[in-house]
């Protein structure tokens, strides 16, 4: 009976303090994406729109990459809409002389939103942060 | 019938004060290295492609392994109704749980990703023996730590029994399976073989016994408080056989590889010609873990004094480690026989035995672990109603089923 | 396959609302990967992998096939390394890479290496690619505690590192010595090989060029033909007649782990 009476505190505790935690965050995002310039984010630099609208991109991309990631790795399907490789081949710039920026340099389209919401990542640990050879290529 | 009295220590002598000191040190060392080794990648330490388990691993395992053990003396008590023991039993149950802690904490900080500690424990693959491995040491807290609550809360005294029954168990469960991690390496020659889950819960025996009557005997000595002669006498004949036992199984476990003769190459690495392996097996294990403990305990000469317990129990630690450190990393530094009976040779050490040499960040990691369990121990007992005042034949041969 | 088909298929995912892209730079993005034709090295005629294709990209990975290899010891040229130096240059890891500069050789990754196997009573030698022998039963798998160590339903096996924790038990278990662990951070990936800190990583059968109908890197590369690649549970296929027509064995057999890769002239 103890038990279940601590059990019951603990599930109580844990479900406000995460309500809490998820509003206080949403209102966060929510307030990020509104007021975020376009001086926070790089323009795109190729193509003419991206997989979707850039407003639901901002609050979902990392659902969108989430659940794409698992398909295309374990499942082997290959035409996803949320590929880490698309993003880098379209939002990746090049400086003033020409030279390939990691899109996760400081200021560059990813870092310069993840800082700004201290997000940190660890996409590029493991993934190139530059476009693909044969993107470079032809669509610069 | 005498009431059993239990009390915290004092804990404000220089004495425990310099030993949490000392403790504390470690511990800041390994967390040094541990963000050394975070940062910088794996490749400031000794271990490679090769030998991907460093010495980070043997002590995670044995401490590990000596966690179950330490619970022997409360399962002896409970489960067997040893009435003598039972007094012991909080803080044998104590002493098991902040082994295991300290073992985890370096198994934990020596992963490529540390970070990921929420994918470790969220996300399971059923038929990893490893991921068994993960929820028997989460039951063993749950489980020990409720056994601890019937044991200081008199209105629980009744289940005391049946949870130190569900703890006996779940050990050996949890030996078995760490074992098992080992066991089920059908690849690596040095690994396969079923006996090796018998053979880590006889070893826990040993381990955990040593660690409990260093410690038993340490605050004992330390706080003043006095411990029946026949206690001692008892646990010192029982950890003998344990540390017999752990010879003996040793012998079996070589002399069956011996007879298969896929093993004989392996055999002979660890028995002959494995240079410092072979040292490790027969001075380290052999010789300091068995013989010479043995002798300590069962001499004439020495068999009644405290003192040569204690050593005993420090030889039989020193010994337990090289035993692990053996089984860890001879297992890998042996090469894997992809080709049997033919030399093989390529630009990636197959067909040559590897060499490992630890790196200091990995050995002050490894002995933090040992600084993480001891430290939660001392300030457990200082905080905790967890030792006897005193140990002598009147409490402890009375069934002592009196609330404390 | 052709890029309309591709399109179609897309467009079906856009009815059933999985994806709902409106973008013109994604679909010509899938054109041109569907563009990149089937590339066969001189010599090897790849039956079967074309054909269901797009099967293989939308559907994804297909369960009715083994993708495998067969690896001719004889024709393995002694010394040559090609097969490495393809999947360096392919997968970006050892020479020609700029990263782990920092980890000795031991600790450096080895995809892919070449063994060379001496009959100690015979003396004759042989030498052959060693590399992840996908396992139909891998026991890399089996022992991974979050199911990062995982197979694809066409038997390829990979490693999920969005959620390896680099524990190293699946090599511990593997009996070819086929994982490395990347011991100290990477700059230099390949967009389509992405590799980390602290993860474990092996040869991916090169996945990416699969998928889109081409041949791994290392069996293009080998000028001798001693690799064959190709789906060994189609009969039809170039390789399972050849396992057919020659003898061949798996390494390591004994272990049961059954691997998709397999020798003759052993
Ligand atoms: S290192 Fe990664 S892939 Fe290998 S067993 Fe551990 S979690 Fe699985």
């Amino acid at each position: 009976m103890l038990i279940d009476r601590l059990k019951v505190r603990i599930a109580i505790v844990s479900v406000v303090l995460g309500a809490l935690f998820a509003t206080s965050f949403m209102a966060q995002s929510q307030s990020d994406a509104e007021n975020s310039s376009s001086a926070l984010n790089k323009q795109v630099t190729t193509g003419e729109s991206c997989v979707k609208d850039t407003s639901w991109m901002r609050r979902n991309h990392m659902e969108l990459l989430k659940h794409d990631r698992d398909r295309t790795l374990r499942q082997g399907i290959r035409p996803v809409d949320g590929s880490i490789k698309e993003c880098v081949n379209c939002h990746a710039t090049k400086d003033d002389h020409g030279q390939q920026l990691s899109i996760n340099a400081e200021g560059e389209f990813c870092a310069g939103c993840h800082s700004f919401a201290s997000v940190s990542i660890d996409c590029f640990d493991c993934h190139s942060t530059k476009p693909e050879e044969s993107v470079v290529g032809t669509r610069r | 019938m005498k009431r059993v009295v239990y009390s915290g220590i004092e804990g404000r002598s220089l004495g425990y004060w310099s030993m949490m000191g000392v403790l504390a040190l470690f511990i800041l060392l390994a967390a040094g290295s541990f963000l050394y080794m975070e940062h910088s990648g794996h490749h400031v330490t000794g271990m490679n492609n090769q030998i991907v388990w460093g010495i980070p691993h043997v002590f995670a395992i044995f401490l590990i392994v000596a966690a179950s053990g330490a619970l022997n003396v409360a399962s002896i008590s409970s489960v067997f109704n040893q009435s003598i023991y039972k007094p012991m039993a909080r803080m044998s149950a104590i002493l098991a749980l902040t082994l295991l802690a300290g073992g985890l904490v370096v198994l934990l900080l020596d992963l490529g990703r540390a970070d990921r500690l929420i994918v470790a424990i969220t996300t399971y693959n059923f038929k990893s023996i490893f991921a068994w491995n993960i929820m028997l040491y989460t039951g063993f807290f749950v489980i020990v730590l409720t056994y601890l609550w019937t044991m200081f809360d008199p209105a629980m005294h009744k289940h005391t029994r049946k949870a130190g029954t569900a703890a006996f168990i779940w050990r050996l469960v949890l030996t078995t399976g760490t074992g098992s991690i080992f066991g089920f390496l059908s690849a690596r020659q040095g690994y396969d073989a079923a006996i090796m889950a018998p053979m880590f819960i006889i070893m826990s025996f040993a381990f955990g016994k040593a660690f409990f009557l260093i410690l038993l005997l340490g605050i004992y000595n330390l706080t003043n408080r006095s411990i029946s002669a026949d206690l001692i006498e008892r646990l010192k004949n029982l950890f003998g056989v344990f540390v017999a036992a752990v010879l003996y199984f040793a012998v079996v476990f070589h002399i069956t590889n011996l007879y298969a003769a896929e093993h004989a190459d392996y055999e002979s690495f660890i028995l002959v010609n494995g240079g410092i392996y072979t040292a490790i097996f027969w001075i380290g294990q052999v010789l300091i873990g068995g013989v010479i403990p043995l002798i300590l305990l069962y001499s004439p000469m020495f068999a009644h004094s405290v003192k040569s317990i204690v050593t005993a129990s420090i030889l039989v630690i020193v010994g337990g480690f090289a035993n692990i450190y053996g089984i860890v990393v001879g297992g890998q530094v042996f090469p894997l026989s992809l080709f049997p009976g033919q030399e093989v040779s390529s630009s990636f050490g197959d067909g040559v035995v590897n060499s490992y040499v630890p790196s200091l960040p990995e050995i002050l990691l490894g002995l933090g672990g040992v600084a993480v369990a001891m430290g939660l121990f001392l300030f457990a007992i200082k905080v905790l109603r967890l030792v006897p005042n005193n140990l002598n034949a009147e409490h402890t041969e009375t069934t002592s089923e009196v609330p404390c | 396959m052709s890029q309309k088909n591709m399109n179609n298929s897309e467009d079906k995912l856009v009815d059933a609302g999985v994806l709902s892209c409106q973008n013109k730079s994604r679909r010509n993005f899938l054109g041109k990967a569907a563009g990149a034709s089937v590339i066969i090295a001189p010599g090897v005629t790849l039956i079967g992998i074309s054909s269901a294709q797009s099967n293989t990209d939308v559907d994804g990975a297909d369960s009715s096939k083994r993708w495998g290899m067969l690896i001719d010891t004889n024709q393995c040229a002694e010394g040559c390394n090609d097969c490495v130096s393809a999947c360096q240059q392919e997968n970006g890891w050892g020479e020609g890479s700029t990263d782990e500069s920092h980890s000795n050789p031991e600790q450096q990754a080895q995809w892919i290496r070449t063994v060379t196997v001496r009959d100690k009573d015979t003396g004759h030698t042989n030498q052959l690619p060693m590399m992840c022998q996908h396992c139909a039963e891998p026991p890399c798998v089996d022992v991974c505690p979050t199911g990062a160590s995982m197979q694809r339903a066409d038997g390829i096996v990979l490693v999920d590192k969005h959620i390896c924790i680099g524990c190293r038990y699946c090599m511990m278990a593997c009996p070819y010595k086929a994982r490395s662990f990347v011991h100290e951070s990477l700059h230099d990936q390949k967009a389509y090989a992405p590799r980390g800190k602290g993860t474990v990583e092996a040869c991916t059968l090169c996945v990416h060029r699969v998928d889109k109908g081409e041949q791994p890197a290392c069996v293009e590369s080998c000028s001798s033909g001693a690799m064959l690649f190709g789906d060994i549970n189609d009969t039809n296929s170039e390789i399972s007649k050849k396992l057919k027509e020659v003898g061949s064995t798996q390494i390591r057999a004994d272990l049961g782990a059954n691997p998709s890769v397999r020798y003759s002239g052993l």
